[in-house]
């Protein structure tokens, strides 16, 4: 649905972006992850042609914007991260205009309003004038208004940034409902946020791509047990004699010494085994209880600031 | 481009900016009335258009501060711009949202002419020819100002530079005294005022309305310009 190919933006000789590519596929969610300042609104911003790129080529539907641009923007529906409102007028006449502006026919928009101020719901502030509604309702709007003409591809960026965890809830949930029938490509620095919805994650950092791959992958290392510590009261050559008898154990070394016969130690073992299980009975047998253990992998927050911090390091 | 035309025009007389700006207008022109009614000539009412045309320079600036700056402000730049709707479009709408504002404006200045025609007996056909050119150079200071606007997204800026332009396109005239030969004749030409005084003289040439017709166009060519170097910016 989208094809993004070596996208590269340049501010004079600040690259904002830098030899971007990847695919979105028809009725995906895909998360755009990275910290403030990697790219995320630049690469969104050309994806909607609010802003050129210095090269590379995107297509949307097959049509690439350079070439179609109006014909581009009829496929998308854009939320940026600040909802593009007027402030002086009511809901409803800013999504009448909006329709107007997108040239929806008018008999459509008429059956499309209702369901639309419904899915978001606005309907009972439809009267109100935008000014005076609070940031929740003001996102629903800009929410409303990207949907207006029910465009192939969403793109939404930051879209639930400065709402209370109740709204944050609720317009996860329908951003998974409209990731049913449409494309969406949606920004986002909040970890979580993007493996409770997405189905596929591009993280960004420094205008580069870090990593793609799904949210399950991603967390993957989570759950991964093939390296870990351990904190166990008892002899520790004892200890050690049970631990590394245990079938899957390759290595295990005493790392610190806490008090009398308390130690930790680094175990590793094979990735498709877990030893923990046995570990545990063994020792309890003994009356040498675990007191701690943790695992050594990156959990998913931590692979993400490995993956945006390191090349900071080298830049500064 | 009808609905930007319809949401701006719209806008206006929503907020209290159009009645303010009318009030005003009406205010300045009611005195300029009395002024000239006490002069006691029998046929002002083209020199009387001719002063309508001078308060344009704190008309206008008011008027068009408004038209993309408060969009780049809003972050509303970013629904037109990503809409399926061409520069030009957007730009045309934002100008004659402005100009229908302005020809509601100039629609209530009628009552002027109207006293006249009533209690005297004017050269209509001179009035007429005034009101046209009024009317032109109400465009060309509109498209001054939508320009300005383009410039910046602070809106009291964009009124002085549009203020401050439409002076000096107004006074070009008096730099041709300055020189000889070919800049005399450029600055002559540039002129905006000499055309606009051939219409309240009533002579209407065909090179003067498509002079003020020019004008316009490149001004909201180059607001167009501004807009789209924008977005190919790479600072």
């Amino acid at each position: 649905m989208i094809e993004i190919q070596n996208l590269t933006k340049e501010y004079g000789r600040i690259k904002a972006i830098d030899n971007i590519s990847f695919n979105v596929e028809k009725g995906e969610i895909l998360g755009f992850l990275g910290p403030n300042g990697a790219g995320k609104t630049t690469t969104m911003n050309i994806i909607t042609g609010f802003i050129s790129s210095t090269s590379g080529v995107v297509k949307v539907a097959g049509v690439d914007i350079l070439e179609n641009p109006v014909e581009v923007k009829r496929h998308i529906g854009y939320l940026p991260e600040q909802p593009p409102l007027y402030p002086d007028m009511t809901v409803n006449e800013y999504l009448d205009f909006c329709a107007n502006l997108k040239k929806i026919p008018s008999k459509k928009w008429k059956s499309q309003k209702k369901d639309i101020m419904e899915l978001v719901k606005v309907t009972h502030v439809s009267h109100r004038l935008i000014k005076n509604l609070s940031k929740g309702y003001k996102q629903r709007v800009g929410f409303a208004q990207a949907m207006v003409g029910s465009p192939e591809v969403l793109i939404l960026d930051e879209p639930t940034v400065g709402l209370d965890p109740k709204q944050i809830m609720e317009i996860r949930n329908l951003i998974k409902l409209l990731g049913k029938k449409h494309t969406v490509i949606l920004s986002s620095h909040i970890l979580p946020e993007v493996s409770a919805v997405c189905d596929r994650v591009v993280i960004i950092n420094r205008g580069k791509i870090a990593a793609i791959d799904t949210p399950d992958n991603l967390s993957k290392s989570l759950t991964d047990f093939s390296r870990f510590t351990v904190t166990i009261e008892g002899p520790e050559n004892k200890v050690k004699n049970i631990i590394s008898n245990i079938y899957g154990v390759k290595y295990l070394k005493t790392s610190s010494r806490i008090k009398d016969n308390e130690y930790s130690y680094i175990v590793e073992a094979d990735k498709n085994i877990d030893v923990r299980k046995p570990m545990f009975y063994q020792l309890a047998q003994q009356g040498m209880p675990i007191l701690e253990l943790k695992s050594l992998n990156l959990s998913l927050e931590e692979v993400f600031l490995q993956l945006t911090t390191s090349e900071e390091k080298e830049a500064v | 481009m009808r609905a930007i035309i319809k949401r701006d025009f719209k806008a206006y007389f929503n907020s209290p900016i159009a009645y303010v700006l009318i009030g005003l207008y009406m205010l300045l022109l009611g005195m300029f009335f009395n002024s000239f009614l006490g002069l006691g000539i029998s046929d002002f009412m083209s020199e009387f258009v001719a002063s309508m045309g001078s308060t344009l320079i704190i008309i206008v600036p008011i008027l068009t501060m408004r038209t993309l700056a408060e969009d780049k402000k809003n972050g509303t730049e970013v629904l037109l711009l990503t809409s399926p709707v061409r520069v030009t479009e957007i730009v045309l709408g934002k100008f004659f949202a402005c100009y229908c504002v302005f020809l509601v404006m100039t629609a209530v200045t009628l009552i002027f002419p109207l006293i006249v025609i009533i209690e005297g007996k004017p050269d209509i056909i001179l009035i007429v020819c005034s009101y046209l050119g009024y009317v032109l150079i109400g465009a060309v200071y509109i498209s001054l100002g939508v320009f300005a606007s383009s410039l910046t997204e602070n809106q009291i800026i964009a009124s002085i530079i549009t203020l401050v332009s439409i002076f000096l396109i107004q006074n070009i005239g008096y730099l041709a005294g300055f020189f000889s030969g070919f800049l005399n004749k450029v600055f002559l030409w540039i002129s905006i005022l000499d055309r606009y005084l051939d219409f309240i003289r009533g002579i209407v040439d065909l090179t003067s309305i498509v002079f003020m017709f020019s004008y316009t166009a490149v001004f909201i060519i180059l607001t167009i310009r501004v807009i789209e170097r924008k977005r190919w910016s790479q600072g």
